[in-house]
């Protein structure tokens, strides 16, 4: 019995060993460049184009080498002014104190945690694409693992804030670290507070050595690339404008120093390969329990609302859900303003982001109904009593005693986001459409910001007794400090775009049909004589172009 | 280890690295590699942009150890993590939690995880290094210009000199039978500035 494989059948057909179907290739008619091609024998390009190697080293150095654009210097100074709005509030949050923010007695906790969530939730689109679908061998993933790499640290930088200041007085936040005070008094390891310490500080550390670890060899390509530039000019190109450094001189060192020297060898690469499966192997297990042990958070406490056990998938869930939408906000501009960017980020990346959004979506709308089913068939007086009357219920739908939930609008903005709109993705059109897939992505984005609120501030607004019920109202503070946190978040992604390879270079050429080595015809099979008369794998033009 | 190598000197008494030889695509570096690998070399390399489907076995390498290394690194962190919280609830400042025995040790298990994944990342990094000999700033072979060309399309075998069965002339001879695009010998010391052509 034989299975049939794909990428063993393309091989063939390239080194000629098995005949080219029949016909022209299946073009699809949307993008006309095979992206969307429906016939399953046919596996749609990862690189439109018919490109070669050189091409793919040209395009992304030339991003980091030419630079993105004469948008980008506007888009930074204008995001960087954003930034600087987050040192200043909590600034002034640290010398004035929690007061500025809008909390009080009965929400105390509210957008300081709730950004938190929500960044460290963006960040897991990033891990899943680069381990989970790694160890699931998605060939797609390696043109957007990078960025979304680069996304998960900016991500985790965003959230670890936010704990960091909610403290109150931060300069206790030593406190959180396993170190006894002046009192000899330990951390108390069986908090999920503290789980959530380890967690998040693994998950950043862990994230960046991924991220590291995969540029190193496009360092190296960057360095070399330098290094043939400089030695070819012999020192008279281009310098920097502030200090008159050679610009290639700058860049073999910068990036030099942080290719650590990397030289391309196959002894390395098998070292290095291996190790990047067990930093997959273990980044899986880490990204989902992550996500649960913030969860825990909720979870263990005894609120109705948080103490439910459907928390830890239900936030995985929708963690990659948010993180997605995100990947998405930031690769659809990026694919328009790079030139030559469509031909590595094809429509089908776009069109396997939207189905796993709306896959996803379901997840979160299954527990969001399972939250009420639970509420019902438990019994339990509160927990109904708080989805119904502290969450869903609008003012023109009272009930009896007149009562309904003060943030229903928060609560059915959550819904409308996050369960409605994906919907849209069920039509083909839709989800292969760049403009409905951007409008999904932002939507979700809100979304699942407002998931965080409801469960966060919906939850603690009315306790178990009418004597402790208020209200939550952010203050300027409040809401600069998160706009702030997201003006860090594109700074850092626009410093990233402008410097650092975006694409993985060895990965993306890895998957290209010209890497495969039984795709050439070397002369002679075994070891006889005449080994170099190789030819290339030459297409015909109208041959499938080696979709893998 | 065999004998003694012999050593080689350029003419302008430089000592000889290797040989270094270009090849047009993976297909050819593969096969070439076999070659190499039956003629019994043991000190040469292949390079590439990426790693070559099935290149491992063209050059006859053996399974890295690396996975073994971290294996034992990340289940002794996870230990040694397990250990410190019981030692610090039981002992450093034990208290009752939640009515709990002070060593439950359920209640460490998140915490052990985390700190298992950090050793096992900081490992596979740090051991992927230290296996490949890197961070090594400089190489003889980023010295020539052709060898620049590596991380973008080019695919290379190199021979070193330190190699028992290295011996200019016939190492030159397979590696052009095996189909390389050119030869050039490599020398341990910088060549003087302006490089010289190749060959």
């Amino acid at each position: 019995m034989t299975t049939f494989n794909p990428d063993e059948a393309t091989a063939r057909r390239l080194a000629g060993l098995s005949p080219m179907p029949d016909g022209p290739r299946a073009w699809d008619p949307v993008t006309g460049d095979g992206s969307l091609v429906e016939d399953p024998a046919t596996r749609a390009p990862l690189v439109l184009g018919d490109r070669s190697f050189n091409w793919v080293t040209e395009t992304v150095c030339g991003y980091a080498e030419k630079g993105p654009g004469r948008w980008w210097m506007p888009t930074f100074l204008v995001s960087a002014h954003v930034a600087g709005l987050m040192p200043l509030m909590i600034l002034y949050l640290v010398i004035t104190g929690v007061g500025v923010w809008g909390l009080n007695n009965v929400v105390d906790w509210a957008w300081d945690i709730t950004n938190f969530v929500f960044w460290i939730g963006i960040g897991h689109a990033g891990t899943l694409i680069s381990a989970i679908l790694c160890l699931f061998k998605q060939k797609w993933r390696t043109s957007i693992n990078r960025a979304a790499e680069a996304m998960t640290i900016f991500a985790v930088i965003c959230a670890a804030t936010f704990p960091g200041i909610h403290v109150g007085r931060v300069w206790m936040a030593w406190m959180l670290f396993p170190i006894p005070n002046a009192n000899q008094i330990w951390p108390n390891f069986k908090s999920p507070l503290l789980w959530d310490v380890f967690a998040v500080s693994t998950y950043g550390t862990v994230s960046l050595l991924f991220w590291y670890m995969g540029m190193i060899p496009d360092f190296a390509t960057l360095r070399d690339r330098a290094a043939k530039r400089l030695l070819r000019s012999n020192g008279d190109g281009p310098r920097l404008a502030v200090l008159g450094w050679n610009t290639d001189k700058v860049r073999a060192y910068a990036y030099g120093f942080l290719a650590l020297g990397w030289r391309f060898s196959t002894r390395h690469w098998q070292n290095y390969e291996k190790a990047y499966l067990m930093l997959a192997g273990v980044s899986t297990p880490l990204v989902l329990s992550v996500h649960s042990i913030v969860s825990f958070d909720f979870a263990t406490s005894v609120l109705p609302g948080w103490h439910t056990t459907i928390f830890p998938p239900y936030f995985v869930a929708g963690a990659i859900f948010g993180g997605f939408a995100m990947v998405l906000l930031l690769m659809i501009p990026s694919r328009e303003l790079f030139p030559g960017m469509k031909d590595l980020v094809t429509m089908r990346h776009l069109e396997n982001m939207a189905k796993i959004i709306l896959v996803t979506g379901y997840m979160v709308g299954f527990a969001y109904a399972m939250e009420f089913f639970i509420a019902w068939y438990s019994g339990n007086a509160y927990e109904a009593d708080v989805f119904l009357y502290n969450r869903v219920m609008p003012p023109w739908l009272a009930g009896p005693d007149g009562r309904y939930a003060p943030y229903w609008w928060a609560y059915w903005a959550m819904i409308f986001c996050n369960v409605v709109s994906p919907q849209i993705f069920w039509i083909k059109a839709c989800r292969q459409s760049v403009k409905w897939i951007f409008l999904v992505a932002f939507l979700v984005t809100i979304g699942m910001w407002f998931e965080r609120f409801v469960i966060i501030v919906t939850s603690l607004h009315r306790a178990f007794l009418p004597g402790s019920w208020g209200m939550f109202f952010p203050t300027p503070v409040d809401i600069l400090t998160f706009v702030g946190s997201c003006g860090t978040f594109l700074t850092l992604y626009l410093l990233f775009l402008r410097f650092l390879p975006q694409f993985a270079m060895s990965e993306i050429k890895n998957v290209m049909p010209q890497a495969d080595p039984h795709g050439y015809d070397v002369g002679g099979h075994g070891h006889g004589h005449g080994g170099g008369k190789a030819a290339g794998a030459h297409h015909a033009p109208d041959a499938p172009k080696g979709g893998i | 280890m065999a004998a003694a190598t012999r050593e080689y000197r350029t003419e302008r008494g430089a000592k000889v690295y290797g040989v270094l030889a270009e090849f047009p695509n993976p297909g050819v570096v593969s096969h070439a590699a076999e070659r190499v690998r039956d003629a019994g070399y043991s000190r040469w390399d292949v390079y590439s942009p990426f790693p070559i489907h099935g290149i491992d076995d063209a050059m006859g390498l053996p399974a890295t150890k690396l996975p073994l290394v971290v294996a034992f690194v990340g289940l002794t962190g996870a230990c040694l993590g397990f250990i410190f919280q019981y030692w610090v609830s039981t002992e450093g400042y034990a208290t009752v939690v939640q009515g709990k025995p002070a060593g439950a040790w359920q209640a460490f298990i998140p915490v052990t995880f985390e700190i298992g994944v950090l050793f096992t990342a900081f490992t596979a990094l740090l051991g992927m290094l230290a296996f490949n000999g890197l961070p090594r700033w400089h190489h003889p072979l980023m010295t020539r210009e052709r060898f620049l060309g590596v991380g973008d399309d080019k695919f290379f075998i190199a021979i070193e000199a330190d190699d028992p069965r290295f011996d200019p002339e016939p190492t030159r001879a397979l590696l052009v039978a095996a189909g390389a695009t050119s030869v050039e010998l490599v020398e341990e010391e910088l060549p003087p500035a302006p490089a010289p052509a190749a060959h």
